[in-house]
């Protein structure tokens, strides 16, 4: 192993699963859009440990994407983060310099984005694009070293040597997933996020994508935040499942409570969706639209597509709190001050 | 009565460059008969690279064939010129896979839904027209007043995926060919614009080709399904035989890697024997062999035929060639509408 990527990833800091190696504190995104003011991300806590897999899942447009581009800061105008903080291993990204926010990427934290596959250079071979990323972070490295290096990562994630000289165009899609996921975890980082790494591909190819990204996880020792859809994945891949709606976190728990007692009547529903090979031509989805970001109704978000309103939830915003042992959620059937 | 639409013994060779004597053949003399007095819906399955979004680009004409015919309403659909082929742009309305890639970045929401509606000339008036567009967003689960006057990249993910098949929405095709239209979205979402779509192929009477990799909600939504392996057609008939009892090894190797939202399930009993990716090229025989932990020596030499196995299935294995055989040609008739 190289010096330079073992200062990244000292092999002692993997296992302490004491300490926290993400930590996100109130972050706010809005977006300022023609029609007025959108809070895609609207106030955010969350905290993982070394080693701990958590699936973001929610509405499509809830924020998800969001949350994960202000985590790498990378969120352009019309859009800004109103506020928070990002601590990735004790250094907070959002007091970081632009110089070493760009040195941070890929090194500290990584993000393998939506439709990845599609944003590989198309006229670049495989290698020149891995280059590019050690170029940036490790330039004194010696080139054969960086090459070896670049090698071993395509050969981590189930590709062969050769790839380094193809052009993406001679790879499948799910060839082309897993150069990405290479190029996300060339520089060891402490927190890796996928945002949908698997959702243009078949089951098996995902099934082998998902392994890839087990075992390199578990090499590096990495905090993985997968955000998707695909219910059956974060079923089998994640520890902990955090439901997204409107910008905020209706509920974080273990991935078996989430499956088989969801407390967030969102998350209930949610849950109650997912096909299954029993109920034929039973689509469940849920009622109702989900609201504008323009004009979010008041209280809690989701209270117009509540089974279970009550006069608090329309007044009042619940607070997103601990109610069982690992559980949080955002819901006033779980508050003592609804019950009184 | 003349079908809708007519696939005759049709492949589809790539070579690689001129002088490059590599080719792939992304499919391999498939035919199928839909029907315009029986809508259905259709699934075609397969992993990536098996040639789905091959057949999805022949089928609306944007590639040609390298051999055999597709024909539309009884004329090929290369023959077809004025007024027939605007009717064929029309009435074949597509969803596509990638959502980044569709659309062009300079056009606000509003400009590529209401463009096909001037060009095809669907509405009496501007007012009409908004109101095409309006019920179309709502119908797939956008707030109109929120998206309207967007460009792409200031939709999410799903959204864009959602806009896609509000457009084909807005023209009411007769043949609908969606690439993988929701594997953007949430399971609830998945589940209303399945609906809507399957709404679509009751009320309107549209035949959709539902090209996915998600064999659950091809259940819910088709009637039969195909399921390729690299251009060949490995098993088909209806969903209920097929999705709840697979016969061949790759169909099985397919359902088996399902992730189910299960979590008493785990993920894939079998091994994944060998991975796509030191996968050379086509072996003279079953396309499958090298990844087949069921196969045989007289799997090697050529390309198994379809072996029916009841009036609605049909799997091309040499494990079932007591079965009787079925021409390629035939392959319709597997398939309950
Ligand atoms: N550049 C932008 N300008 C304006 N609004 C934006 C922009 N990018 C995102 N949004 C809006 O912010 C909200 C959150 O978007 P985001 O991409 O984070 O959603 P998501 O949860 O990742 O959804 P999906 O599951 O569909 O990918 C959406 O309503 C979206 O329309
Ligand atoms: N323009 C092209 N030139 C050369 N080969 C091609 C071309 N388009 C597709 N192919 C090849 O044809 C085969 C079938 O590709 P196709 O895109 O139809 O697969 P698919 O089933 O849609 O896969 P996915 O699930 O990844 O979308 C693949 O081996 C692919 O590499
Ligand atoms: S024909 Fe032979 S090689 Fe092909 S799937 Fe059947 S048993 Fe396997
Ligand atoms: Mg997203
Ligand atoms: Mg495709």
């Amino acid at each position: 192993m190289d010096t330079m990527l073992n200062v990244a990833a000292k092999e002692s800091d993997i296992g302490q699963a004491t300490k926290p190696v993400l930590e996100l504190e109130n972050l706010r995104v809005s977006y300022y859009t023609d029609a007025g003011r959108a809070i895609a991300l609207d106030g955010v806590d969350l905290t993982l440990m070394a080693g701990e897999k958590l699936g973001l899942v929610g509405e499509s447009g809830s924020g998800k994407s969001t949350m994960a581009l202000a985590m790498m800061r990378m969120i352009k105008p019309p859009g800004r983060i109103e506020e928070g903080r990002v601590i990735v291993d004790d250094t907070d990204l959002t007091a970081l310099s632009e110089q070493d926010m760009l040195r941070a990427r890929l090194s500290k934290i990584s993000y393998i984005p939506q439709g990845a596959m599609n944003s590989l250079n198309p006229v670049l071979r495989v290698g020149a694009q891995l280059m590019d990323a050690m170029k940036a972070h490790v330039p004194d490295m010696p080139k054969d070293e960086m090459q070896a290096h670049c090698i071993r990562s395509l050969e981590s994630v189930d590709l062969k040597a050769n790839v380094f000289k193809m052009f993406p165009h001679e790879l499948s899609g799910g060839m082309k997933q897993r150069v990405c996921i290479a190029i996300g975890i060339l520089l060891k980082p402490k927190v890796i996020i996928a945002d949908e790494p698997t959702s243009a591909l078949d089951v098996v190819t995902q099934r082998q994508v998902m392994e890839t990204i087990d075992r390199v996880q578990k090499q590096i020792g990495a905090t993985v935040i997968l955000i998707g859809h695909d219910m059956g994945l974060m079923a089998q891949f994640v520890d902990k499942v955090a439901v997204m709606y409107t910008g905020r976190f209706m509920e974080i728990s273990p991935v078996r409570d989430m499956f088989l007692k969801p407390a967030h009547p969102y998350a209930q529903a949610l849950i109650r969706s997912l096909p299954n090979l029993e109920n034929k031509g039973v689509f469940q989805g849920i009622p109702g639209i989900a609201p504008s970001l323009l004009s979010l109704p008041g209280g809690c978000a989701f209270h117009p597509r509540c089974p279970f309103v009550m006069d608090i939830c329309r007044e009042q915003r619940p607070p997103f709190e601990t109610f069982q042992e690992n559980r949080q959620v955002a819901c006033y059937l779980y508050t003592e001050k609804a019950r009184s | 009565m003349t079908a809708l639409l007519e696939m005759k013994n049709v492949s589809k060779v790539y070579s690689r460059g001129l002088l490059s004597k590599i080719s792939t053949t992304a499919l391999d003399n498939m035919s199928l008969t839909l029907k315009e007095e029986t809508p259905t819906i259709v699934t075609v399955a397969g992993e990536s690279g098996s040639g789905k979004t091959t057949l999805a680009m022949l089928l609306l004409g944007f590639i040609e064939a390298t051999a055999g015919q597709i024909i539309y309403k009884g004329t090929d659909i290369t023959k077809l010129r004025g007024e027939e082929r605007m009717t064929f742009r029309r009435e074949v309305q597509a969803v596509f896979q990638d959502p980044f890639s569709v659309f062009n970045p300079f056009y606000t929401v509003d400009h590529l839904l209401s463009v096909p509606i001037k060009k095809f000339k669907l509405a009496r008036n501007k007012q009409d027209a908004f109101e095409r567009m309006e019920e179309a967003l709502t119908a797939v689960g956008l707030q109109p007043n929120e998206i309207i006057g967007r460009y792409p990249h200031q939709l999410s993910g799903g959204q864009r995926q959602r806009i896609n098949v509000a457009r084909a929405l807005v023209l009411r095709p007769k043949l609908l060919i969606a690439d993988e239209p929701v594997s953007m979205v949430d399971a609830s979402l998945r589940a209303t614009i399945l609906e809507t779509l399957q709404n679509l192929q009751r009320s309107y009477g549209v035949s959709i080709i539902y090209i996915t990799h998600d064999l659950t909600t091809a259940y819910h939504i088709a009637e039969s399904i195909v399921v390729l392996y690299r251009g060949q057609v490995m098993e088909a008939g209806s969903v209920d035989d097929v999705i709840k009892k697979p016969q061949h090894p790759y169909t099985r190797l397919l359902i088996d890697s399902i992730p189910w939202p299960d979590i008493n399930r785990r993920w894939g009993e079998t091994e994944i024997e060998a991975k796509e990716s030191e996968l050379s090229d086509y072996s003279k025989g079953c396309r499958f062999l090298a990844r087949c932990p069921f196969a045989m020596e007289k799997c090697q030499p050529a390309p198994p035929p379809l072996f029916q196995l009841s009036q609605f299935q049909a799997a091309a294995c040499y494990l079932f060639d007591q079965h009787p055989k079925l021409a390629s040609e035939q392959l319709t008739e597997l398939l309950p509408v």
